[in-house]
């Protein structure tokens, strides 16, 4: 019997000791607010406990002491002006006592002011993407800025069709990368509708709001990756828009800096170059599928009622500067955001070369294709 | 005073067949109505909610689009609200108020019938949405602006939440003209039974804010098909004005789904302790301070707005001062048990389930009051936990214990006990087992209303969907037992519980048609 228990006793632990099972409180974080929040979090969880066992102490106490069987006869008695005062002031001072240290900690959390050698980082919400202003350091006249994408490949999520990896749902295309040690202000804002900027290891959470800045101020203590999610409901891809944070030395911050404005050079050369249509075709079809797909479906086929289908529309068989500008301006007053900051000319040129040639399109339009000549000649002409 | 009744009844009881249900203005009957039409509203949005809990059972999209899991989150939310808890709760004060107070029906039995029979037509609406191309609506039940003025069938939306704003204030209106007028002579305010003390001052909080409710979907109905701008930015409107609309109406109506808990809650742990509630005037200065103060802290629930430090900290202070009076109720109830006579039927059961679960979900509330630390909680599942332990263990278990309660007065029969205990238990099990893990994901960082989660959240979420479908099916058991009382079942005496005091309980069990048609005199 005795090994039995034993037995049950493993099975029970080695189904407990599960990393995940044990996932059941807030993280600490790797910010000094964060380890702050997390103690006042814990402080007051532990004086719930207590409050709960006293009040749920004196309950259990008094329903099993005084059961029918037990106690024959209630007494008869009502108010006591003595306990009611104490069971006022007590609660009250208790609550002072909560309240005091949530205030001073919340009044750290508010010191948004700019500091020296900081860095201030623009956020802006998408449907259902993040994009990230590095508002300090410039590529050409600009400042660096780029979109951060869901790069879990659909088949993971639709119908379990493919096995779920490690960060299912938590992998970006391009990670925002800050340094260490160093006070970043986000500066909140949004494109469309509301979301949230929720990062649990910095104890940040801010709207993105249209036509407002929230300011959230962190320092990171730790170099490493951290992942976040969208915290307010942005329509059907909220759960689809994750943060993924790579905190890193300054040394490394540099060179991430200075590889990145490379690149944003070298794009102006890739504009220049001839492409064919296999080229384009095939760029296309990888930036439909992560920027397109999830809304107009990769059938092209979109969903009635919400998203219109790009298949056998007369838009994208025939009128090919009518989908530039659909593209480029977006449609107001719908979920057809503007393309122009996150998608490159020749990302543009290719997706709506790849709209063009797919879903028998080309066969009942004109198979006429689009450069990133034609992008150009549309910024120059609407400039 | 029965041989008045049956002579009364002879001349006009009740009319045969559907249209006694159609014209009907009798209290009873009405109440009956908003009973049955809340728990068949119960039931659809009971199924809405094992639909999302289904899809969370794994990670990975299996059942639904993430556009109709939205969907279903918003119409849980809304029928739930609006169509679950909102019209039991007139239901119970319909069959109750006047026989508590000692009056003869409502005072104004045609609105009573008209206030009733626009629900119906409101859900209707509301749900015909699902047949129309763009479904219904998915925007969340809070239906935050700019999301929602951008969403296909809003006016439907709009539409519906107006008839249900004008059912709920006519209904108010008939609760305060009727206690404020119809009590029988010696009952004064102070002596009044704490369900109707309880319904006072919800139906006043409605009066109030229910007209805000309607200004805010006016003024997205506005934004959608007028060309305004009253929540648009790049028109010069304001997002967050919507919000703080929202929650103005938000709180207190939060308060309006659980004060009527808080009257039946006592009654009933008064009953089977075998003791007058301790402290009745306390009860009752406690109901009104909850309700005052519910209008000052609604912005606790947009902490992440953005809103300037002394606001966060008014709101912060505010609402935890709402635990003092919500400490004084609990500490009540614990204070009546105490030395009493206790026995544990059906309704006890519930009731005290109500003050343990309850008190569970203030204790979240308070933590979530904390603003440096609602920074982390805010729009996860710990907020989800939070507020379904307020409201299903809290408001649905005290509905259930009312019906359970009062059931035999109205049917004449008892309900079958041991049913009675198995549905308490199947419920009191399924309802943890689904909402206590919910603050642990929480924590841990899973954020609300997602159709699809990362892969640490998954122990947790399929341990919540066992627990739902257990609560979700257990349901079934109650409308059995319910029907089976109304048809059959041991005879019930007027007392019916021996512990139970006030005017419902002198009448015959199932009370008849019309009562009260000479108010009875209340002792001094």
């Amino acid at each position: 019997m005795k090994k039995e228990i034993g037995l049950f006793l493993v099975f029970l632990f080695s189904v407990n000791l599960n990393a995940d099972w044990l996932d059941v409180n807030m993280p600490l974080g790797v910010t000094d607010i964060s380890v702050k929040v997390f103690g006042i979090h814990m402080l007051m969880f532990w004086i719930m406990v207590a409050i709960g066992a006293v009040v749920f102490g004196v309950l259990f106490y008094a329903m099993w002491r005084y059961r029918r069987s037990n106690h024959k006869n209630a007494a008869q008695f009502e108010e006591n002006h003595k306990l009611e005062i104490a069971w006022t002031i007590v609660p009250t001072i208790l609550l002072v006592l909560m309240a005091l240290p949530a205030s001073s900690l919340l009044k750290e959390m508010y010191d948004h002011e700019a500091e020296e050698g900081g860095i201030d980082i623009q956020v802006i919400g998408w449907q259902w993407k993040w994009q990230y202003k590095y508002l300090d350091e410039r590529v050409g006249s600009k400042p660096l800025s780029f979109f951060s994408n869901l790069t879990t490949p659909q088949e993971q999520y639709e119908f379990n069709q493919a096995t779920k990896t490690e960060n299912y749902l938590l992998e970006v295309d391009e990670e925002l990368v800050v340094p260490i040690n160093t006070p970043i202000r986000f500066l909140i804002t949004s494109n469309d509708v509301i979301h949230s900027w929720y990062m649990s290891d910095f104890a940040v959470k801010q709207d993105a709001i249209p036509g407002f800045i929230n300011v959230a101020k962190t320092t990171i203590n730790k170099p490493g990756i951290y992942r976040g999610n969208c915290t307010e409901l942005c329509g059907e891809r909220h759960a689809y828009m994750p943060i993924v944070v790579r905190a890193v030395t300054e040394e490394e911050y540099q060179n991430w800096l200075q590889d990145h404005r490379e690149t944003a050079a070298q794009l102006a050369f890739l504009t220049e170059r001839e492409w064919s249509q296999d080229e384009l075709f095939a760029q296309g079809k990888e930036v439909y599928q992560t920027r397109c797909a999830a809304c107009h479906q990769v059938n092209g086929q979109g969903i009635p009622g919400f998203y219109p289908a790009l298949a056998g529309s007369d838009v994208v068989m025939n009128d090919k500067f009518k989908q530039i500008e659909i593209l480029m301006e977006g449609i107001r007053g719908s979920q057809m955001q503007s393309f122009a900051e996150q998608l490159n000319e020749v990302e543009m040129a290719a997706v709506i070369t790849f709209t063009k040639l797919s879903w028998d399109n080309n066969k009942m339009g004109s198979s006429e294709i689009v450069i990133p000549k034609d992008i150009v000649d549309y910024k120059n002409v609407d400039t | 005073m029965s041989a008045v009744i049956e002579k009364h009844d002879h001349h006009h009881g009740p009319q045969k067949g559907v249209l006694r249900w159609l014209f009907t203005t009798n209290h009873k009957d009405i109440g009956t109505l908003y009973l049955w039409f809340s728990f068949l509203m119960f039931l659809t949005g009971g199924a809405m909610a094992m639909g999302i809990r289904a899809e969370l059972f794994e990670p990975g999209l299996q059942l639904m689009d993430p556009i109709r899991y939205n969907q279903l989150v918003t119409m849980h939310g809304l029928i739930m609200i609006f169509g679950g808890v909102m019209p039991a709760f007139v239901g119970l004060a319909n069959w109750l108020i006047p026989m508590q107070v000692g009056a003869p029906d409502m005072a104004l039995p045609r609105m009573n019938n008209l206030s009733f029979w626009l629900l119906p037509a409101a859900f209707t609406i509301l749900l015909s949405t699902a047949f129309m191309e763009g479904g219904m609506p998915g925007f969340g039940w809070t239906f935050y602006a700019p999301l929602s003025t951008n969403y296909p069938n809003i006016a439907y939306f709009v539409f519906a939440i107006h008839i249900m704003g004008i059912s709920s204030i006519m209904g108010s209106i008939n609760v305060i003209v009727t206690i404020m007028n119809m009590r029988a002579p010696g009952m004064t305010l102070m002596k009044m039974p704490l369900f109707v003390w309880s319904w006072l001052i919800t139906a006043y909080l409605l009066i109030a804010v229910m007209p805000v409710l309607a200004g805010a979907v006016t003024m997205l109905l506005m934004d959608a098909y007028f060309g305004t701008s009253f929540f648009d930015a790049a028109g010069g409107g304001d997002p967050v004005l919507f919000q703080h609309i929202f929650w103005f109406f938000g709180h207190p109506e939060v308060y309006i789904m659980i004060l009527p808990a808080f009257g039946i809650t006592s009654h009933i742990i008064s009953t089977f302790s075998r003791k007058p509630l301790f402290g009745h005037s306390s009860m009752v200065y406690a109901m009104v301070s909850i309700a005052v103060l519910s209008f000052v802290v609604w912005a606790h629930h947009m902490f992440t707005v953005g809103m300037p430090l002394a606001a966060e900290l008014f709101f912060m202070w505010a609402t935890m001062v709402i635990a003092i009076p919500t400490g004084v109720k609990v500490f009540n109830w614990v204070a009546t048990i105490f030395k009493g006579s206790i026995t544990y039927e059906t309704p006890m059961l519930f009731a005290i389930a109500f003050v343990v679960l309850f008190t569970i979900g203030g204790f979240s509330g308070l933590m979530l009051a904390i603003t440096p630390a609602d920074f982390q909680y805010h729009d996860t599942y710990f907020v989800v936990a939070h507020f379904h332990y307020v409201l299903v263990p809290g408001a649905v278990f005290s509905i259930m214990a009312a019906v359970y309660y009062w059931l035999p007065k109205w049917t004449g029969n008892m309900y079958d006990e041991k049913m009675g205990k198995l549905h308490f238990w199947l419920s009191f099990i399924g309802v943890n087992v689904t909402f206590f893990p919910q603050h642990f994901v929480g924590l841990a960082g899973m954020p609300r209303r997602y159709a699809d989660y990362a892969l640490q959240f998954a122990e947790w979420n399929a341990v919540s969907s066992v627990g739902a479908f257990l609560f979700g099916l257990s349901q079934l058991l109650f409308l059995y037992i319910v029907v089976k009382a109304v048809f059959a079942g041991k005879k019930a005496t007027a007392q019916v519980w021996d512990g139970a005091r006030g005017l419902e309980w002198t009448v015959d069990s199932p009370a008849p048609y019309h009562t009260f048609e000479i108010p009875p005199k209340v002792k001094g």
